[in-house]
């Protein structure tokens, strides 16, 4: 029997796909030169730059090559979006975001409430929706940027950023998009819609860590965050991170090549885990909306057992999975997607994210259904909310601390 | 990942007495499933002895509150009460060879359902107020409601200040925008609180809380001083440094740091640690200074 470990956390980030790995080798060695010098050794580099433009501009349906701007992270191109909005806007002074999103993006607004903006974070239902109603309420002549993920990290659910683009449009708002999950899962063609600016980044899609992109849609008012030398036509400046740009056009390439069957062969064993788990274990549930996510991802909550110890013993197993229990991130909270869908406390901290990619296989998927229901049994024996059969009758009376 | 001992891990995929424990007679229950930390401990305690014969858990929450909630289980197997009241959190945490700071709250909570089984044997209340705020220091474990309510307490202005009375931020400084943060809150509070106008607003600490302590004359104090730093030379010792009072000036005491205290990473952590001790025991504020700044500082 093969024991090798399982990787099931793509979503956090995704291993180099060897094409990608091989394509950036020579620029750490012979293809070092500086793309912006005139003499041959930048221009090789240069040129290979334009090509690598051209594959991200094809993945994301991009009008124009110059509106794709090379970045170091999802996170630089969030924070890059949302300051160039309220700096070539300073008449208008609202952020619109929803209550679910990544931190580069909830930190960030965070900040900017305390430096005297008004943030609207907008909820979501049960299944991680957002009010459409609630959002069209939401905006208004001061409303400068909105920004919503196109697919949310944690339960994949997929945001209608094409529809809410087009609403910011109308209310003169700008439109960004933190489409780091989305892009390479999902199909996307930005000429298609009004989105003025979209985040992706280069690990999540078996690119490198370390690069990014800032989609920017050609007229959009923009303000740089970093200024200093002309490149990326003055709106990054910074000598180019040469070789993982030319490691993210080639994943890029190959993600389109892949879109079908990451809709179809992943999410076939994606759609056979979570139904393997579901028929096993007892009193678990699927968060988010389970008829539009992304292929890839299934979030399961496993009622009163805490998710860092689901996931130490299935790291034991060698299956590498995620959580949003509290005690993954040492805050005393669990997570704020789980809250913002109402999930109860009694299941949230057991919140277990299994993320797929086109590496997975059959067999990997066979030994996880088999290893997650004793693990799930073992914990709950030594939980005071579990009893013999099941969970104690109301919990929360049954057992009774001091303090809460 | 967390870095977890061999032991912590060991102790959580084989918990030692975990599940109900048939016949217990002190069961002591903590956390709660919101805060993603509960537990249950069950005693069967001796009536004659008051020895605790038999001890289990059942434990929802983390690796290392597992971990916590069996090590408690086995210190506590075979002391008498008092003894078992011993024992502290620390110990938790030292038997299972340190826990990060982040999940030291997790030998803390072993502690209380310690007490609080102990109490339920011997029919009492046990009551805790008990609160935990967001960790902001990581190198001395502080969190933020341990900081606003020194903050508030000694009106506390400046982030040195605040490393002085708690230590936090006295480590790798990464959390001083947070320690910021809660400071600018109280400030705000207190302007805007009613009572403001009837609460003297300092000018510095030394105004502030220790005013009560009688004014010592100059004798007293350095004696006091050398007394303080006395009592702190055994544990510098332990770890193979020392300390020696070079000159004292006004406000400003210069020290020679010895022996595994020079080039120590946690120097200037270590320092601040006893300035801490020495405000306390002088009732004013005083800074405490390497040798080397002698007749540098103003």
């Amino acid at each position: 029997m093969n024991d090798a470990p399982i990787y099931l956390d793509n979503n956090a980030t995704t291993a180099c796909d060897p094409a990608v790995v091989s394509a950036m080798l020579p620029f750490f060695t012979e293809q070092f030169g500086n793309p912006s010098s005139m003499h041959s050794f930048g221009n090789k580099v240069g040129f290979a730059l334009k090509e690598a433009r051209a594959k991200v501009q094809a993945l994301l349906g991009a009008e124009h090559d110059s509106e794709i701007v090379f970045t170091s992270c999802g996170t630089e191109s969030d924070s890059t979006a949302i300051l160039s909005a309220l700096k070539a806007q300073p008449e208008r002074n609202q952020i619109i975001t929803t209550a679910v999103e990544h931190p580069a993006i909830l930190t960030l607004c965070e900040y900017l409430e305390k430096e005297g903006y008004a943030i609207t974070r907008l909820g979501v239902d049960k299944r991680g929706r957002l009010d459409m109603d609630e959002y069209k309420a939401a905006l208004g002549p001061r409303t400068a940027i909105v920004s919503a993920m196109w697919a949310n990290n944690e339960s994949g659910t997929i945001f209608p950023v094409e529809q809410m683009a087009e609403l910011a449009h109308a209310a003169g708002a700008q439109f960004h998009t933190d489409a780091v999950q989305a892009v390479g899962k999902i199909a996307i063609d930005l000429k298609k819609t009004k989105i003025d600016m979209l985040s992706l980044s280069g690990h999540k899609l078996h690119a490198p860590k370390g690069v990014g992109v800032l989609y920017l849609r050609r007229g959009t008012r923009y303000r740089p965050l970093l200024r200093g030398g002309h490149q990326e036509r003055g709106r990054r400046a910074g000598t180019e991170n040469a070789a993982s740009i030319v490691g993210l056009g080639v994943a890029c390439e190959q993600a389109q090549q892949q879109m079908a069957f990451e809709n179809t062969a992943v999410k076939r064993l994606r759609d056979r885990l979570e139904a393997g788990i579901l028929a096993q274990v007892p009193r678990c549930f699927p968060t988010g909306d389970v008829t539009n996510r992304l292929p890839n991802t299934s979030n399961i909550a496993f009622e009163f057992i805490e998710g860092e110890a689901i996931l130490l013993l299935l790291n034991k197993a060698g299956i590498a999975a995620s959580s949003g229990s509290a005690c993954t991130s040492g805050s005393l909270e669990p997570s704020h997607v789980m809250r913002a869908m109402g999930i109860p406390y009694t299941a949230a901290h057991g919140t277990t994210r299994f993320s797929l990619s086109r590496y997975n296989t059959e067999s990997e998927i066979d030994r996880v259904i088999a290893a997650v229901p004793p693990i799930i049994a073992q914990l709950r024996k030594i939980s005071p909310y579990w009893g013999e059969k099941g969970p104690v009758e109301k919990p929360e009376d049954a057992f009774a601390p001091a303090y809460a | 990942m967390w870095d977890y001992s061999e032991k912590v891990r060991e102790h959580f995929f084989n918990p030692r007495n975990a599940g109900l424990l048939d016949g217990a007679n002190g069961v002591g229950d903590v956390g709660s499933i919101k805060c993603g930390d509960a537990l249950r401990l069950m005693l069967k305690v001796d009536p004659d002895s008051e020895k605790i014969v038999e001890a289990g858990f059942q434990t929802f929450g983390c690796g290392s509150a597992i971990a916590s909630s069996s090590a408690l289980t086995e210190i506590i197997k075979g002391k008498t009460l008092d003894e078992a009241l011993k024992v502290s959190n620390q110990d938790i945490a030292d038997y299972l060879d340190g826990l990060p700071p982040e999940k030291m709250h997790c030998s803390v909570m072993g502690r209380e359902a310690l007490q609080a089984a102990v109490a339920n044997y011997r029919g009492e209340v046990w009551k805790d107020d008990h609160e935990e705020g967001a960790l902001i220091c990581k190198c001395f474990a502080v969190d933020a409601v341990l900081i606003e309510e020194v903050v508030r307490v000694n009106s506390l202005t400046t982030v040195e200040q605040v490393a002085h009375f708690t230590k936090a931020g006295g480590g790798c400084a990464s959390c001083h925008e947070g320690i910021e943060e809660i400071l600018a809150k109280v400030s705000k509070e207190a302007c805007t609180a009613p009572t403001a106008a009837t609460k003297p607003t300092p000018a510095s600490v030394a105004a502030a809380a220790p005013a009560a302590a009688p004014k010592l004359t100059n004798f007293q104090r350095i004696r006091k001083i050398e007394e303080t730093v006395e009592a702190i030379r055994p544990m510098l010792q332990r770890d193979h440094g020392d300390i020696e009072i070079v000159e004292i000036d006004g406000k400003n005491i210069y020290v020679n740091l010895k022996g595994a205290c020079v080039g120590c990473m946690m120097e200037a952590a270590t320092l601040n640690g006893i300035q801490t001790k020495l405000v306390e025991a002088l009732g004013e504020f005083v800074r405490l200074l390497p040798a080397a700044m002698l007749g540098k500082a103003q």
